[in-house]
C-alpha cells in the first residue's frame, strides 16, 4: 500500500496500547492492553468505508484515535497528506474541525440542558468560526435543514427530551457538520435507533456523501447495515485490519477465515440461500497477551500449526482486495 | 440528576415547586422570618439598644400588654429582641453557607474533573477537615479572633464545606463519563468550556439544595457559639439570648419566655430550611418525585403527593 494523494484519511502501522496497570511497590507490571495494534488504512475522499469487527476490537479506540482524543503510541496518522498524530495545542485543536464524530447514543451523547440551538452552535462557538451571533444563527438552521429538520427554525428551541430519536441522531449529524468537516466517523450511529428510522438515518449519511463529498468512516459490527451502504468494507479483529476489499468483492467472496465466520451468521432471509454456519469457538482472545504468530489462530476453525508461529502479512488479492491469512495460497 | 431540566424553564420550575408542599411550607416559614428581619425596626415594639430604666419589677415581668413577651434580666423587651435576633441568624446562615458553597462546590468539581493527583490531594484534605471535630475548632478559632459577627462568618463557612466537595465531586464524576462531554472534548472544547457549560449546569442543582440545607447549620452553629458565649455582644442574636438567660438565673426565676422565645426561632429558620431544602431535592431530582403521569386524567391509583423520607 502506498499513501496516495488523494485519500482523505490514511493511516501507516498505527499503534494504541494502553497500561494494563499501575506498577506497584514490589509489583513490576508492564504489561500493555493492544488495543490498535498496528492498523493500515485509506479513507478516500467522498468514500464510504465501513470498517467491521466485534465488541473490543479497537474500533471505538481506533475513532477516538483519529479524533485526536487519544495520542498514538506510534505509527502516522495522514490527514490530506499531512501527519497528524504529532500536532498539538492549536494545530490539533484546528484538526477537530476536519473529523467530526456522530456517536451510537443519541440519548446519551446531547446535553439534556441545552436547547437544539445551542448544541448544534456550540462547535462554532469552541472553534470561533463565525464572528456574530446571526451569521451563527445561519449556519445552524442551514446545518439542521442539512440534516433533514425542517422547518429548522421550530427546532431550535426544543430541548433534547422533546424530540424522538432519530431527530436527535439528525441534531447530532447536524452538529456536526456546522464546522464542514471532510470526515465523518460514526460510530454504530443507528444501533439505538428504532429498525423503521434506521434507513432514514443512512439515507442522510449518503445523501450528505453524495452532495458534499464528506468521506464517511462507518464504524459497525452489522454487515446487514453497510451492505448497500458502503463503498469499501474493511474488518477488524484484535486491534488489526485482517481483511479489506470493495463491498462486493468482501460479501461474495471472502478470503479470511473471520470474515468468513462473520459472513456466515449474518441472518438470511430466503432459506434456500442458508450456508453452513461457522459459530466461533471461545471469546475474543485478551488484548494484553495476543497470541502468537496469526492473532486469529485459537479460534481459526482451518489454523494449522504455522499460523501459531508467522504473523500473516497481507495478501494482495486484487488491486482492491487484500486480506491477511497464511493459508490463503492453498485457496486458490 | 435525570434528564428532566427543571432548573432551565422557571415556569416548568415553579408548577413542580407549588405541588410540593414541603417545600411550600419551608418556603413560606423562611418568607415570614426574612419579613421580621428586614422589616424589624417597624414591627419591633422596643428598640433593643436603647437604655432602659429599670425597676425590680421590670427584671423578668411576666408577658404583658406592654411586653407581649416578657422582659429579660436587664429588663428588655423579650419580642424586640427575638425579632432584631433573627437578623444574624440569617446573616451568618446565608453569607457562611455561601462561602462553604462556593469553596467545596469549587473544589469538588475541580477534583472530580481533573482526577489523577489534583484530586487525590484535594480529597485528602477534604478527609482531614472532616474528620476534625467541627465545634471545638470553631470554638477556638473564634476565641483567638475574637467574637466579632464577621469572624464568626468566616470560621463557620470555611469550616463547612467538606460535605459539599464530596457530593459534587460525586457529581462531576458520573457526568463527566457522560457521552456529551465526551463529543464536547471531540469537537475540540478546552477544559474550561466544558466545566462551563456541561458539568457546572448538571452540578448547579445539586448545588441549591445542598446550600439551603447547609444554611440551617450554619443557623445551628452560629447559636451553639453564642449559646457557648462566643457571640458579638453588639448585636442581639438568638444564641446569645439563650446564654445570658441560662447564665442570669432565668431558670431559677422560672423566666421561661426568656429560654422559650429565642429556641422557638431557631427551630423555626432550621425548620423551614431543612423543609425547603428537602422540598428543593424532591422538585429538582425526578427520582424522588412523583410519577409523571401523576395528573394525568387516565392515572387514578397514585395518590396526590409521594411519602416523603425524612
Amino acid at each position: 500500500m502506498t499513501s496516495s494523494p488523494s485519500s482523505a484519511l490514511s493511516l501507516r502501522n498505527l499503534h494504541k496500547h494502553f497500561d494494563a496497570g499501575r506498577p506497584g511497590l514490589l509489583r513490576r507490571d508492564d504489561r500493555l492492553v493492544h488495543a490498535v495494534d498496528g492498523v493500515d488504512l485509506d479513507l478516500g475522499r467522498g468514500e464510504i468505508l465501513a470498517l467491521v469487527g466485534e465488541s473490543g476490537c479497537g474500533k471505538s479506540t481506533l475513532a477516538l484515535t483519529l479524533l485526536g482524543l487519544e495520542r498514538p503510541t506510534s505509527g502516522e496518522m495522514y490527514f490530506e497528506g499531512t501527519d497528524v498524530a504529532r500536532l498539538r495545542g492549536a494545530a490539533l485543536k484546528d484538526m477537530h474541525k476536519r473529523i467530526q464524530m456522530v456517536f451510537q447514543d443519541p440519548y446519551e451523547s446531547l446535553n439534556p440542558m441545552m436547547t437544539i440551538e445551542e448544541i448544534v452552535e456550540e462547535p462554532l462557538i469552541v472553534h470561533r468560526s463565525f464572528p456574530t451571533s446571526d451569521q451563527r444563527r445561519a449556519r445552524v438552521i442551514q446545518a439542521l435543514e442539512d440534516a433533514g429538520l425542517k422547518p429548522a427554525d421550530s427546532f431550535l428551541d426544543r430541548l433534547p427530551h422533546q424530540l424522538s430519536g432519530g431527530q436527535r441522531q439528525r441534531v447530532v449529524i447536524a452538529a456536526s457538520l456546522v464546522l464542514d468537516p471532510t470526515i465523518l466517523l460514526a460510530d454504530e450511529p443507528v444501533s439505538m435507533l428504532d429498525v423503521s428510522i434506521r434507513a432514514e438515518i443512512l439515507n442522510l449519511l449518503a445523501d450528505l456523501r453524495a452532495r458534499q463529498g464528506i468521506s464517511i468512516l462507518f464504524i459497525t459490527h452489522d454487515f446487514g447495515t453497510v451492505a448497500h451502504f458502503a463503498d469499501r468494507i474493511a474488518v477488524m479483529y484484535l486491534g488489526r485490519i485482517v481483511e479489506i476489499g470493495r463491498t462486493e468483492e468482501v460479501l461474495r467472496a471472502p478470503r479470511h477465515p473471520y470474515t468468513k465466520a462473520l459472513l456466515s451468521v449474518v441472518p438470511v432471509p430466503n432459506p434456500r440461500l442458508r450456508q453452513k454456519r461457522t459459530i466461533l469457538q471461545g471469546e475474543t482472545p485478551n488484548p494484553i497477551d495476543l497470541p502468537t504468530g496469526c492473532r486469529f489462530h485459537p479460534r481459526c476453525p482451518i489454523a494449522e500449526d504455522r499460523c501459531r508461529l508467522t504473523d500473516p502479512p497481507a495478501v494482495t488479492l486484487s488491486p482492491s482486495h487484500s486480506a491477511a491469512c497464511l493459508l490463503i495460497e492453498n485457496d486458490k | 440528576m435525570t434528564d428532566q431540566p427543571l432548573l432551565l424553564s422557571g415556569a416548568a420550575f415553579w408548577k413542580s415547586f407549588r405541588r410540593n408542599r414541603i417545600a411550600l411550607a419551608g418556603l413560606i416559614m423562611l418568607a415570614l422570618a426574612l419579613f421580621a428581619a428586614v422589616f424589624a425596626p417597624v414591627i419591633a415594639p422596643y428598640d433593643p439598644a436603647a437604655s432602659v430604666e429599670i425597676t425590680i419589677d421590670s427584671i423578668y415581668a411576666r408577658p404583658s400588654a406592654a411586653h407581649l413577651l416578657g422582659t429579660d434580666d436587664a429588663g428588655k423587651d423579650v419580642l424586640s429582641n427575638f425579632i432584631y435576633g433573627s437578623r444574624v441568624s440569617l446573616t451568618v446562615g446565608i453569607f457562611a453557607s455561601f462561602i462553604s458553597i462556593v469553596i467545596g462546590g469549587t473544589l469538588g468539581i475541580v477534583a472530580g474533573y481533573l482526577g489523577g493527583r489534583t484530586e487525590r490531594v484535594i480529597m485528602r484534605f477534604t478527609d482531614i477537615m472532616l474528620v476534625i471535630p467541627d465545634l471545638p475548632l470553631t470554638v477556638v478559632i473564634v476565641a483567638i479572633t475574637k467574637p466579632r459577627l464577621l469572624n464568626i462568618i468566616l470560621v463557620i463557612g470555611l469550616i463547612g464545606w467538606t460535605t459539599t466537595a464530596r457530593l459534587v465531586r460525586a457529581q462531576t464524576l458520573s457526568i463527566k463519563e457522560r457521552k456529551f462531554v465526551l463529543r464536547a472534548r471531540s469537537i475540540g472544547a478546552g477544559h474550561f468550556h466544558i466545566l462551563r457549560r456541561h458539568i457546572f449546569p448538571l452540578v448547579l442543582p445539586l448545588l441549591v439544595v445542598n446550600s439551603v440545607l447547609i444554611i440551617s447549620l450554619a443557623i445551628l452553629n452560629e447559636s451553639t457559639l453564642s449559646f457557648l458565649g462566643l457571640s458579638d455582644p453588639t448585636v442581639v442574636s438568638w444564641g446569645q439570648m439563650l446564654n445570658y438567660a441560662f447564665e442570669r438565673g432565668a431558670m431559677s426565676s422560672r423566666a421561661w419566655w426568656v429560654l422559650v422565645t429565642p429556641g422557638f426561632g431557631i427551630v423555626w429558620l432550621v425548620l423551614g430550611f431543612t423543609l425547603l431544602g428537602h422540598g428543593l431535592e424532591q422538585v429538582l431530582n425526578p427520582r424522588t418525585e412523583w410519577h409523571h403521569l401523576t395528573d394525568h386524567p387516565l392515572m387514578v391509583s397514585l395518590p396526590a403527593f409521594p411519602e416523603t423520607h425524612p
